[in-house]
């Protein structure tokens, strides 16, 4: 085996990916809980800690782009670089969402909530175990897991469908319910797009390991 | 690191007194045939022929017209052969390697080696008994510059392989690229670039006859009088150098010509410095 | 592109095997060289890739003991059935060292021309413009043209070599890792060039630098020594293939630089 150093540098960019994977999974999974729980200061730490993630995702193309000035990759590795890039984007926006999550938690603020939350934690359960699943296949090379993995999206989406008809029927019974039933919905349109974030990262990841380029939405 | 400094200075001292020692000899020998000789040189020395006899009376004249002679009809007898081997050899044989064309090449390669090894009064007594005797040519200018010739031709071809080997592959190999056949490509592009090192080797031959005694003491003979004819004997200067110094008591004439051999060999030497010396030029 | 037309045109070889002495070198290679673009060989050293490049105009010829086994065409026609003069002046060649004759650089370009019949001063004189010109040699020479093609920097007289090629017409230039001996201002103006003369040539270049390969070559073809020491073809493809998603992965390995 040669090329010492640009492996050790590619291990260590897919590491930092891992990482900063892990903090959003977390994050994502926190910005229920507080919500559920209305943990205001536990709200207001994810806002704020999303900026840690947003420097570490920095911190990623940085090192990329080095990487490329530096050893010219070509062909797999190339498609890897590329990919991460791609991917670090995805986590970051990801990031997003668990933070947007976090505000609007906060914005109901001291508010009781007008149900209890099954389907949300629920949505976020699955989205986060997707998130997961998707970054240990990119790190193992796996196509077909990340395909696999994909094709749980299309349960979010349904769950996203199922919590929005039900929030219509809060909304028809009381109408002082309108402002929590918008915010609830978008609570869970975030976690649909998480979903579709994370079949983004498994089109990377088929990419990456065949040189193929598909379309799984 | 004391030490190996202290060695380093030793050895350098060595090969400096080494150096000193050569040139305090070449001055030395030069100096006194010089010194010896000299005097004796006049206007007259170059224009009178020898006089004949034990007192070896008069100038050099007809020596330096039968040197002049003989080298151009040696150097015309043995450049065609010498330069010609020397192209097929380096040019040629390359493609022939296994076959019996090239073993016959190797065969004749060795011979050349061993002829440029062979004393000069082998090819005199061969001369002698070949182009004198059994060809009935007699002691002339013909026979003495076929023996040289023979002398010579190992090494012209050797100095010619070397120049023509020295020509970078890449010239034959654009040329042969550009659809010239192997011969376009000597003709054209190696010759023309090798002809400094030919060059060279022409002159450190033509030096050589200028030099040379015993081989042309069995086939030129010893007239001091002018040549008229090939067909002439002939003393060249070295040999007249010879018989003053051997049978005449004019041991001061045999200086005074050696003097004037050497004052030759000194600017047929920077000939050569001169050649050679453009050629590191421009390729460095 | 025309598919049949790319075929009759071109350079192509069929199961080309080529050997020294008993030493199998290259092994049954079929490839298909497309005209007016470039093509770029590649592969570790001893792969056989120069040797390969040199059976287009036969240069291997000139090496005692050499045969070969199948085809190799120039438009459609086999080289070995073609007299070699001819085949050379369609086929021209640019070396790894740039080896001007000690020639002016007048004479170095004309020397092809001459070889080939044309005697005429004037008509010699605008073959070397026109040479020069193609070459992107000529206003970096045009006051001079009698001064020798040595005293030239190393990247003039790549392109002084290129511009000899060029003016016995050829259709196709062979370039033995030409840049190799160059600074890397030097090898980018020949790379231009390369991309210039395209439109005009077909183009084959043998290079151990990768990344020039990738730049300026729109196909490329990698070989690699199998256990018996012969090279062979291992894969052929556009060159945006070949670097972004080689399907074999001895290509793999070799471009990433994880060979061996």
């Amino acid at each position: 085996m040669t090329r010492e150093i640009f492996n050790k540098e590619l291990r260590e960019v897919k590491d930092k990916l891992f990482q900063v994977t892990g903090d959003v999974r977390r994050n994502l999974k926190l910005s229920v809980r507080y919500l559920e729980k209305r943990d205001m200061t536990g709200a207001k730490m994810i806002v704020e800690s999303d900026e840690i993630i947003n420097l570490k995702v920095l911190e990623i193309e940085d090192l990329c782009l080095s990487i490329i000035a530096t050893q010219q990759p070509v062909a797999s590795d190339l498609r890897l670089l590329f990919s991460i890039l791609q991917i670090s984007t995805e986590i970051e926006r990801i990031g997003d969402y668990a933070k947007g999550i976090a505000r609007i938690s906060l914005k109901i603020g001291s508010e009781s909530l007008i149900k209890p939350l099954i389907d949300i934690p629920g949505m976020e359960q699955l989205a986060g175990q997707m998130l997961s699943d998707a970054i240990t296949a990119f790190i193992e090379d796996n196509a077909v897991a990340a395909e696999s993995i994909s094709r749980r999206d299309a349960r979010i989406d349904a769950m996203y469908n199922q919590v929005h008809r039900e929030l219509l029927t809060f909304v028809m019974e009381k109408r002082s319910n309108i402002n929590q039933t918008i915010m609830l919905d978008w609570i869970a349109h975030n976690l649909e797009r998480v979903g579709d974030r994370v079949t983004n990262i498994c089109e990377r990841i088929i990419f990456t390991v065949t040189g193929n380029s598909v379309d799984l939405n | 690191m004391n030490r190996r400094k202290l060695s380093q200075n030793a050895a350098f001292s060595l090969f400096w007194a080494a150096g000193i020692m050569s040139v305090l000899i070449m001055a030395v020998v030069v100096g006194y045939v010089l010194v010896k000789g000299l005097p004796g040189i006049s206007f007259d020395f170059f224009t009178t022929s020898p006089r004949g006899g034990l007192s070896g009376e008069g100038g050099i004249y007809s020596t330096i017209v039968t040197t002049f002679y003989l080298v151009v009809v040696t150097l015309a007898f043995a450049i065609p052969p010498g330069v010609g081997a020397a192209v097929y050899f380096s040019e040629y044989s390359g493609s022939t390697v296994g076959s019996l064309t090239g073993k016959l090449v190797n065969l004749a390669r060795f011979g050349v080696d061993t002829l440029a090894g062979v004393p000069s009064i082998v090819f005199g007594l061969f001369g002698y008994a070949v182009f004198v005797t059994a060809m009935n040519l007699g002691f002339s200018i013909l026979s003495a510059s076929m023996a040289g010739a023979c002398l010579i031709i190992p090494v012209i071809i050797r100095t010619t392989e070397d120049a023509l080997e020295s020509v970078p592959s890449g010239y034959r190999e654009g040329s042969l690229a550009l659809g010239a056949n192997r011969w376009e490509t000597t003709w054209k592009v190696v010759l023309p670039a090798a002809f400094r090192g030919i060059s060279t080797g022409i002159l450190l031959s033509a030096g050589r006859i200028v030099s040379e005694t015993a081989i042309f003491f069995v086939t030129l003979g010893g007239s001091y009088r002018v040549p008229h004819s090939l067909m002439s004997g002939g003393r060249t200067m070295a040999l007249h150098v010879y018989y003053l110094a051997m049978e005449t008591r004019a041991f001061d004439r045999a200086m005074s010509t050696a003097a004037v051999l050497v004052g030759l060999v000194v600017v047929m030497n920077l000939g050569i410095n001169t050649i050679t010396g453009r050629i590191t030029g421009k390729q460095r | 592109m025309n598919k049949l037309e790319t075929e009759a045109k071109g350079m192509s070889t069929r199961n080309y095997s080529l050997f020294y002495g008993g030493f199998k070198a290259l092994n049954r290679i079929s490839i298909q060289i497309p005209s007016n673009r470039i093509t770029a060989f590649i592969g570790p050293s001893g792969c056989g890739k120069s040797s390969f490049l040199r059976s287009f105009n036969r240069m291997n010829d000139l090496i005692p003991g050499v045969t070969t086994e199948g085809e190799v065409c120039i438009d459609g026609r086999n080289v070995a059935d073609e007299d070699v003069v001819q085949l050379r002046k369609k086929v021209g060649m640019v070396f790894q060292r740039p080896n001007p004759f000690p020639k002016s650089v007048f004479e170095n370009v004309a020397y092809g021309p001459k070889l080939h019949g044309v005697k005429n001063r004037s008509d010699l004189a605008v073959v070397v413009e026109k040479s020069l010109k193609r070459a992107a040699l000529w206003d970096e020479v045009k006051d001079d043209l009698h001064k020798s093609g040595m005293s030239l920097s190393g990247g003039q007289q790549q392109r002084l070599c290129i511009a000899r090629a060029i003016a016995v017409e050829p259709e196709v230039i062979l370039m033995d890792e030409p840049a190799s001996a160059l600074d890397p201002v030097a090898t980018l103006k020949i790379e231009e060039l390369m991309n210039e003369l395209k439109a005009n040539y077909t183009i084959a270049i043998v290079t151990h630098n990768m990344q020039q390969a990738a730049r300026v070559s729109d196909y490329t073809a990698f070989m690699l020594t199998d256990e018996n020491r012969a090279g062979n073809l291992i894969e052929f493809g556009t060159t945006k293939q070949i670097f972004t998603t080689p399907s074999d992965t001895r290509t793999e390995d070799y471009i990433t630089g994880r060979f061996g």
